[in-house]
């Protein structure tokens, strides 16, 4: 294990030093809250010298996300970021991005998304990209968005995955929030990033190859196949990673964050920030003798079902809160319900009590005592044995 | 760009293709002629981005290609921006050597008029603005001649298209095409021009002179349409050459700043000799439309007269 500096770092900041550290050859990227401080940083690193990187100050995130493409097909490391609607603007060149086997890594500071504008958190944005072909990671915490972010690199430009990763954390919650993170030594990133060795590059002028070709009825549904393979088959390696890096900064990094789960006879799953709000409440609750846990999932995509349905498979009860609403879905339930319970149906769990709360649009705080209803909520359930709505609201006026 | 650019046929027809035979493009289109002739004039190891269209889908139907260089599509709207980012890498990997520092890569975005004039406007501005080394071509047949010849921002007026068909109340398109040529060199780049193929010497001097710029440059090349224009294609030169003689399409440069007409007719053809040997402006001539046909000589004169006092404002 080596050793961590601790600074005091906004989120955003904290995967600027990430993105430093990892010296990429390319940034492209468009200014946009709360986003707009990971690559002003990162600017700023370009104009002193401290990085080598071509940074390309693009007019829009779809162009951002175009020169990522040209870039990483050039043979280049490639990074960028954005929020909700400079995510939504890249949306065409995610999915290109991701069938072209690109490994790129963006960093999504989480916003909702308009209409009606807000600039504030949630989890619209990512969310709507979770069938875009990349691998997803979210962050809890400004220290889980910078670890995240070299561990993103690795999985990414690994050979048997080539798949572009969205590493995402809580705008302004983690995003602007200053908190005590480590870093690791500059030599040891490097090291840990190693060099990436493209397998074809548009650079290779020798070699010539065409990327993009015009994919017909013939072909394309083979290679649609060959992707969901790879990402489907990515866990194994996504662990190895994770593990690797648990060595190195004696930071543990699970799939799923699971506390107290042993024998919860309660629980929450949760993404991101709140993970942090819910554990707290939790641990309160676990003094008064309530047997209650907190599931995070730190990979959101490729989504760990197994893991997830073993973690809360022996609770009474569980909440699903969810930060995005998948509109038309049942009773509006959100994104992380769908998969869940799409997950426990597979593995032949029917009978479990388990509802989905939406909390947290547009940045609406999620406060403890919340938390301490949803609990409350899970209690009455299992013991009325009655699950009652299936979709509920967490601090929303009525 | 004093230098005078020598265009030898011997040379070229020794030189490699580097845009293979095979793909299937339609017999008469431009495209292949213009973009074999883009390819000879370039020198040395050149990557090419080309947006969605014609020229894409006909040249890489998976799993062939007639690309032999590197080449890359990725979307309609960004042949510029993904050549940007391929630009932008060749400089970091030089930086940090894993590219050898004397190696030269040129660096070539293409695109249709749809691309150019109209979906891609804002990408291809932004990476001028951003004075990425590149050379963006627009191949303009005047129309979305991939998905069926609808109108686009580069359809002349009265133009017959599937989006600006001829009605009983609405002679085809009703809009005057967009300045292009004039809104690129605008940008104030090293360098900007209009060619077309029947001129091979002028439009190959043209890709070398922007190759050669300190900066980005663009060339707006005409580039007929059998299907589009319902002409025979074995017209595709004649066409051409039409357009440049009745001054419809002027071949002319902007070299820092300064416009030169590099052909200017001996006699000036009337703009109908271009518009009736071509289907979709067939309907212009009907007795009802002469009012139509007369704005558009007026229009052409007066852009013509202008282009000529830019020449001569130096």
């Amino acid at each position: 294990m080596v050793e961590s500096k601790f600074l005091p770092l906004d989120g955003a900041t904290a995967v600027s030093q990430a993105m430093r550290q990892i010296n990429p050859d390319v940034v492209a990227a468009y200014p946009i809250t709360p986003q707009t401080a990971v690559v002003q940083n990162f600017s700023q690193y370009v104009a002193d010298g401290i990085v080598n990187t071509e940074f390309i100050p693009v007019e829009s995130e779809h162009a951002a996300m175009s020169a990522c493409v040209g870039s990483s097909a050039a043979g280049a490391r490639v990074m960028t970021a954005t929020a909700a609607n400079g995510l939504a603007l890249m949306w065409e060149m995610l999915y290109i991005a991701a069938g072209m086997r690109l490994p790129i890594v963006l960093t999504v500071v989480n916003r909702a998304l308009s209409s009606p504008l807000n600039i504030h958190c949630d989890h619209s944005d990512a969310m709507g990209a979770r069938d875009s072909g990349w691998i997803q990671i979210y962050a809890e915490t400004g220290q889980e968005a910078y670890d995240n972010t070299l561990q993103a690199m690795r999985i990414a430009e690994h050979p048997d995955i080539l798949t572009p990763v969205m590493s995402c954390q809580d705008g302004f919650i983690t995003g602007h929030g200053v908190e005590r993170v480590g870093i690791l030594p500059d030599e040891v990133v490097k090291q840990f990033v190693g060099e990436y060795k493209p397998r074809y590059a548009l650079l290779n002028t020798d070699e010539p190859v065409t990327f993009g070709a015009w994919d017909f009825t013939d072909y394309y549904f083979e290679h649609k196949r060959q992707q969901s393979e790879v990402i489907n088959s990515a866990l194994p390696i996504i662990e190895d990673v994770f593990s690797e890096y648990t060595k190195l900064s004696g930071r543990p990094q699970p799939v799923l964050d699971t506390w107290e789960m042993d024998d919860a006879e309660y629980c929450i799953v949760v993404l991101s920030s709140t993970g942090g709000t819910s554990r707290a409440v939790a641990r309160g609750l676990r003094a008064q003798g309530v047997k209650v846990g907190i599931v995070k999932p730190r990979l959101y995509r490729p989504f760990p079902a197994k893991y997830i349905v073993e973690a809360i498979k022996g609770c009474k009860a569980v909440a699903v809160l969810d930060r995005a609403i998948s509109f038309g879905a049942p009773a509006g339930q959100g994104p992380l319900f769908t998969d869940i319970t799409a997950a426990l149906y597979n593995e032949g769990i029917t009978g479990l009590n388990i509802v989905d709360y939406i909390f947290g649009l547009g940045g609406r705080d999620i406060l403890p005592d919340q938390i301490t209803s949803v609990f409350t909520d899970l209690q009455q359930i299992a013991n009325e044995g009655q699950r009652g709505a299936m979709v509920r609201y967490l601090g929303l006026r009525e | 760009m004093t230098d005078r650019i020598r265009i030898n046929l011997k040379d070229i027809v020794n030189n490699e293709e580097r845009l293979a035979p095979g793909h299937r493009l339609c017999g008469g289109c431009g495209e292949p002629t213009i973009m074999r002739m883009i390819l000879h004039a370039i020198e040395g190891p050149v990557v090419i981005s080309t947006a969605t269209g014609c020229l894409e889908v006909s040249t890489t139907v998976y799993p062939t290609t007639a690309w032999q260089v590197p080449w890359i599509h990725s979307a309609f709207e960004n042949s510029a921006t993904t050549i940007s980012g391929v630009e932008a890498a060749y400089k970091a990997l030089k930086r940090s050597g894993k590219i050898p520092a004397d190696k030269e890569i040129k660096f070539l975005a293409v695109g249709g008029d749809g691309a150019s004039y109209d979906i891609g406007f804002q990408w291809i501005s932004g990476a001028l603005e951003r004075g990425h080394k590149l050379v963006y071509v627009c191949l303009n047949n005047e129309a979305y001649m991939n998905t069926g010849i609808q109108r686009s921002g580069a359809t002349p007026k009265g133009a017959n298209t599937t989006t600006s068909p001829v009605g009983d109340v609405i002679p085809g398109k009703t809009q005057w095409r967009k300045p292009f040529t004039r809104i690129m060199a605008a940008h104030d780049i090293p360098y900007v021009a209009q060619a077309a193929p029947h001129n091979y010497r002028d439009l190959m001097t043209k890709v070398k002179k922007a190759f050669a710029a300190d900066g980005p440059a663009v060339l707006n090349i005409l580039a007929p349409c059998p299907r589009g224009w319902r002409t025979e294609s074995d017209q595709t030169m004649v066409l051409t050459k039409l357009a440049a003689d009745t001054c419809y399409w002027p071949l002319y440069e902007v070299d820092h700043g300064k416009t030169v007409v590099n052909y200017k007719p001996r006699e000036k053809k009337p703009v109908a000799d271009w518009l009736k040997v071509q289907g979709r402006f067939r309907h212009l001539f009907r007795p009802a439309y002469a009012s139509i046909l007369e704005e558009i000589q007026a229009r052409i004169d007066q852009e013509w007269e202008r282009l000529l006092k830019e020449e001569a404002a130096g």
